[in-house]
Order: structure tokens, then sequence, then C-alpha cells
């Protein structure tokens, strides 16, 4: 099957061969970062905006990269803050850069949604590095991509996501990739940070990270934000740490010998993961950003229409 | 100067009449009704095959004006109520400066009387600049025509100060509108807490920030003797505690919007910012039981909060836009063809919440067609079918969700003081 759309904008819109198409896709391209001259001519004359609201050094990078392999020309628009505070507005913006005639627009935004008001705004194609607390496909294909790598399969693995659900857009976009693709999902943290009505999702919920760990395949640890104690979701990093955070020893006590630990970065290290576990031989972490390059590069490949020119 | 609306569907809930009769008025009062009148020298109206109704008042609209001109404007507002079929609009206090002063009020019912269309009730607001903290001049406000108070669009979050507001204004008869919020609860929500708000990664606004607060509006109406009027109600919990507090006895009043009856939470998906409003778009049990509530009167009427808001408000970022839609230009058309045409609200239950009972709620003239009433009619066409077209708007502003819907019935021609304000 042939990619058809124009957009790349959640995982949620895709189906089960969708996904698959671009986690091969992926695949097939990891092996240009081993290249002594890591340029393919795909997207040769073709113009990408990395439209950046939001401060992101890995994804603006990864992306960035993967369109210079490409050999697509890359601008980088770095918006401070919000849409309001500049004075111009988040669609005036788009629209100007959309007056540039550029074939692919990759958004970042802290407001859920920026991604699709942008792709019904805008003729250019777009992709969502991460619209507020949605979704954050590109993350979850390269999570997938990475467990697909490690694991062999798909079908009937079984992953856990821990920390922060109500506020991740990586943990909505890996929750429905994961469950399309057969994968059993259970979330877990402290009741405040899990989202109103998540079973509806097709998870499980657990409330002891010990319960969550306990014989899966993949352990997933998100980053707590350190603004979660203000707002009184959480009483402190202390806490947080001592019955969310995962250490070896609890590892060792729950987990198989052949789990995976992933995060999606950047690590606090200390509070959701111990340096031991982060840097330790579970950890895939740096694998996944290093696929994050190839990821980018098959959905940029299949959005601006070159398929197959890339060998 | 007489007009005689001839052999229409007369529907007066007031005087139980749903009958094909005449209706003729004599200057800006209701005369007579009765079948085959005949009056010499009347201006004629044929009515046949239209339903003849008391004025529809609504009674939360924001008419932006002084401050936000160019949202809305006491004449385009005004405008859009008589296109809409509304004879008479309560305007709400958060205008800028805000109306918590005799000045505004007059400046408001000045712009009324010479610019406006319809009638205008100004609502006074309760605090002084919508504080929460410090009382506005209430009596002043009530002497210059202030017809309730509410600080709609805030809640005020000080109990000891509402109860105050509640005592204080027994002796002027006018109701508090309280708009349900507990600001804490709601806080940085842009949308209903639920799965929707789950699956699209916004954040929610759970029911219970209005029902805590219904529940402490009802406790200290109970406590005053106070009557509150419970603004554009949106959960199955605020219906339930409106219909036991009725039940009391307590002097507890409610309203419902259009788009609290007919849209859900479902239609925020889009991401489109017109789908977005305080309270906001609720789960199909909320939107089946605030319905209910309706037909069975423990919702009193229904009111649009008309809310407009310029498309730069609108169009960006959901969590950055503005709350509200407009609604008196699509009201009449929506209720008629998606409640009335299948048979769920009864055509004169459907009158009766948009005329007789908000008009008894204040203490409004009209919801009546007796004799010696004014003369403020809705005619409607039960037959016209349209499609809703935001740009045709008499409204300064368009931000509707039900832009493109295709409805059956529509406002045929407004007649407010015996003169048609809008055909």
């Amino acid at each position: 099957m042939g990619w058809t759309r124009k957009d790349l904008l959640s995982i949620r819109e895709l189906d089960a061969a969708e996904i698959v198409l671009l986690v091969e896709t992926a695949a097939s391209l990891q092996e240009i970062a081993g290249r002594e001259i890591k340029k393919v001519p795909a997207l040769r004359g073709k113009t990408i905006v990395n439209l950046f609201y939001e401060n992101s050094t890995r994804t603006r990078t990864s992306f960035e990269i993967a369109g210079k392999w490409l050999s697509a020309d890359v601008v980088n628009f770095s918006a401070g803050g919000s849409s309001a505070a500049k004075g111009e507005s988040f669609i005036d913006t788009a629209r100007n850069i959309a007056a540039m005639s550029p074939d692919v627009v990759v958004v970042r935004h802290a407001s859920a949604g920026a991604a699709e008001i942008l792709a019904r705004t805008l003729p250019c194609s777009i992709v969502n590095a991460g619209d507020g607390a949605h979704e954050h496909p590109t993350q979850a294909l390269l999570d997938l991509l990475t467990i697909k790598e490690h694991k062999g399969h798909f079908e009937g693995l079984s992953v856990a996501i821990v920390g922060d659900i109500t506020h991740s857009r990586v943990a909505r976009s890996n929750i429905h990739g994961m469950r399309k693709l057969g994968m059993t999902v259970t979330v877990a943290g402290p009741p405040t940070l899990i989202p109103p009505f998540v079973q509806e999702l097709g998870v499980k919920v657990a409330y002891r990270l010990e319960d969550a760990i306990r014989d899966v395949d993949v352990i997933m640890m998100l980053r707590l934000q350190q603004e979660r104690m203000s707002s009184g979701l959480i009483p402190s990093l202390r806490e947080y740490s001592r019955y969310w955070g995962l250490t070896l020893d609890k590892l060792r006590a729950e987990a198989r010998p052949d789990v995976l630990i992933m995060h999606p970065g950047p690590v606090n290290r200390g509070v959701e993961l111990s340096p031991e576990v982060a840097d330790g031989p579970y950890s895939v972490i740096l694998d996944q950003v290093a696929k994050g390059v190839a990821v980018r590069m098959g959905v940029l490949l299949l959005l601006a229409g070159a398929r197959g020119e890339a060998a | 100067m007489s007009l005689l609306v001839r052999n229409g569907r007369v529907v007066d809930p007031a005087n139980s009449l749903d009958a094909v009769q005449d209706v003729l008025i004599a200057g800006d009062r209701i005369e007579r009704l009765g079948p085959n009148l005949t009056a010499p020298g009347a201006t004629v109206l044929d009515a046949t095959g239209k339903i003849v109704c008391p004025g529809f008042i609504d009674l939360h609209v924001h008419l932006r004006e002084p401050g936000q001109e160019y949202k809305e404007t006491v004449a385009t507002g005004t405008r859009a109520a008589a296109a809409g079929g509304f004879t008479a609009v309560c305007c709400m206090a958060n205008t800028h400066p805000v109306n918590d002063n005799r000045a505004v009020t007059d400046y408001i019912r000045a712009k009324a009387e010479t610019q406006g269309v319809v009638r205008v009730y100004p609502i006074g607001a309760v605090t002084r600049n919508l504080g929460g903290e410090a009382l506005a001049e209430l009596a002043e406000l009530a002497e210059a025509g202030c017809v309730a108070f509410s600080d709609d669009g805030k809640c005020v979050m000080n109990a000891a100060l509402y109860r105050h507001a509640m005592e204080y204004t027994l002796p002027f008869g006018t109701p508090l509108i309280s708009h349900a919020e507990d600001h804490a609860l709601a806080q940085g929500g842009a949308m209903n807490e639920g799965v929707v708000s789950t699956e699209l990664g916004l954040p929610g606004i759970p029911a219970a920030a209005e029902d805590v607060m219904v529940a402490r509006d009802i406790l200290l109406a109970e406590l005053t003797g106070a009557h509150v009027h419970i603004a554009h109600v949106s959960t199955a919990g605020a219906v339930r505690l409106v219909r036991d507090a009725k039940a009391r006895g307590v002097r507890v009043t409610a309203e419902v919007t259009p788009h609290h009856l007919l849209l859900t939470e479902e239609a925020v998906r889009s991401f489109d910012a017109n789908t977005k409003m305080n309270p906001p778009l609720r789960s199909k049990r909320d939107a089946e039981a605030v319905l209910e509530a309706l037909i069975d009167g423990t919702i009193d009427c229904i009111a649009t909060d008309h809310a407009p808001h310029a498309s730069s408000e609108k169009e960006g970022e959901f969590d950055h836009a503005a709350f509200g839609i407009v609604g008196l230009e699509t009201a009449v058309g929506l209720l008629m063809d998606r409640l009335v045409k299948p048979g769920i609200v009864p055509l004169p239950t459907l009158v009766a919440r948009l005329s007789r009972d908000p008009a008894r709620l204040l203490g409004l003239p009209g919801g009546s067609l007796a004799p010696g009433a004014p003369a403020d009619l809705t005619l409607l066409d039960p037959a016209a079918r349209w499609t809703i077209e935001p740009a045709r708007f008499q409204s300064r502003s368009r931000n509707t969700p039900f832009g493109g819907w295709t409805v059956t019935g529509k406002p045929w021609k407004t007649i407010v003081g015996g003169r048609v304000a809008w055909e």
C-alpha cells in the first residue's frame, strides 16, 4: 500500500498498515546514518520549514538533520512563547510562511490542535512535531521502530507507560499506535497525573510502579515537569521519585530480564530514572534518538511524495 | 395605527391558546384575538401557514457595547435579535467599562432607545468591575432599569459577598443570575473534562466546577429567600440540584442554551474554536439531562448566551481562543428543526420557554398575547428550509459552530411594539 495523506497530524488517525509503512520506511533509511557521505538526493529542491513555537533541541535538530540528509532546504523558524505574545497571530505567521511556498511545514506548538489548525489553513504538508498534550506522532513512530528492532515484532507485547500521562503527548501517540499494533498498554502514575476516562482508550491503569512494570516487555518512563508540584498535583519531587522513580533495585525485583527501558527525553536523572538505569544495559534511550532521524526522514519522504528515490 | 395579523396559528402558552386565529394590534398593544376579526383601516398581514407567538425574550445576551464595538453593538446586536425572532434581550454587564454604575446603564438604554430595534433590558454587575470583592451600587442600578444582576463570565467566588448581594437586592425583586463556575476547579480548562479532553490533550473543565457552585447558590438562596437564576445550565448534576431545590420550594430558576441542548463535547474534535464556550459542551448524558429538564420545566427557559467575538479571536489555537458563540440568529431555526420537527419538544412548550417563562422569571412585560399586552410578536414560518450562513448574519460577529447546517423553520417577521422590526 502507498501513502496518501497530505499531513501527519496524529497516530490516532492512522490505521495499522499506515503505521507499519512509516516504521518500515524509517527502518530502510537507517543505514544512511552509517554512510561516509550522509546525503541522498531524494528531496532535492524541496523546502522544509521547522516552525517551532516551543523550545525543543532534540526534535528540531532531528527534523533538521533528517531534511538535510535528504537534500531538502531546511529553514528553522523559532517563535518564542505563544503567538499572542509576539503580536502576530499563529494563523497569520503560518499564512506568511505558506506564502513562501514550502513543501512541508513541521510544527511544534504548546497548544493541542495547532497542527490540525495549520493543516486546514495551509496547502502544504504539515507534520505535527508535538502539539500541547495532544500528540507527538514521530516520537511514537521512533519508539515503535526501537521496539521492533529489539523485540522483532509488535503483536502481543506488553508496555508500561509510567509518569505524567495527563500532560503527555508522547503517551497519547504511543497508546494509539501500540493498541493499533496489537500491544497491551498499562499506564501508571499517581492518580492526579492519570487523565480521566483513560481506560476508554483501551489501556489498563496501575497506581503502583511495581504493579505496572511486572512482566512487561517495555517500560516507557516519562519526564516529570517540575511545575506539576506548584499546581498541587504531587507533593514533592522527593516523594515522586521515591514511589515512581525507576531504580535498579525495583527493576531487578519486578521486571523481566529482557525488559527495554525507554524515555522520550530529556531525562530528569534521579527523578523518574536513576542514573544506573538510564545508562544501564536495559536502556535504549540513545537508540531512540538515533532512530528519530530515520523516522523523520521516512515521514518527510512519504509526505513530500518522493517515495523510492532514496536509494 | 392598527395591524391585523390574519389566519395564523396562534400559540400563546400564557393563555393556553393554540388555534388558528386573528390578532388585532392597536398602537403598541394587543387589542383583541379571535376568529375572523375585522378592523376597518387596519393594515392586514396574512399569516396563513405561519405561527404567531408572543415575542421571544432572550435573557442572556452580550451586546458588547460600550467598549467592544468591534464585536457587536447595540445596533447590530438588536438587529441580530430581531432577525432571529427575538423582541427583547437582556444584556450582560461585562462591557468595558463594566455596567456596574448608573452612567453605563443610562448609556446602554440611550443607545437602545436611539439605535435598538428590539427592547433592551440591561443586567447590572453584582460586584464593582466584576472584581468579586465589593458590591456595585445595586439600588441605583435597579432604579436605572437593570432587571437583574450578574457578574456573568465570572462567578462571585466569595460566598459571603454573594449572600449579601442576595439580601441587599431582595427589596428590588431583581434576581441574581449566577454564572456557576468554581474558578479553581475550572482553571485553565478549554473544554469539558472527559474522554474527549483526554484524547485531545486539552485541559478539561469538570462538570463539578459547575455543580458545586449551583449547590452553593441554591443553599444561599434558601438562606436568604432570594431568587437566584442559574445561567446556562449544562450538566446533569446541576439539573438534579435545581430539580431538588425547586421541589423544596427554593426560589431558583434556570436557563439552557441551544448549543448545550444540541451539541456535545464530540464537536470539539475538530479543534474548531467555534465549539469553545463556557460552560463547555458537555457529554451526551448531560445534553440529554438538560433537554429532559427543559421539557419538564426544571429548566425554565432557553437563552442563547449570544457571545460575539471577532474572527481573530476564534481562528487560532483552541486553548487561546475566546469562549463563546453567537446565538441570536440561529436559535429558533435550530430548535424548531432539531427539537420540534422530530416531536421531541411540543411547539407550545418551546414557545413558552422562549416567551412566557423568561418574561415571568424577570417580571418583564410581554410573554403573552392577552389583550392589553405589549404588541411584541414573533411570527415563524415552520416550512421554510434554509441554510445557516454566518456571512449573512446581522450580528457583527460570525462565531458559530452551526454554519452550513440546513434547518426547517425560520423567523418570518418580528413585531416590536406594534411595528414590524424585521421581515
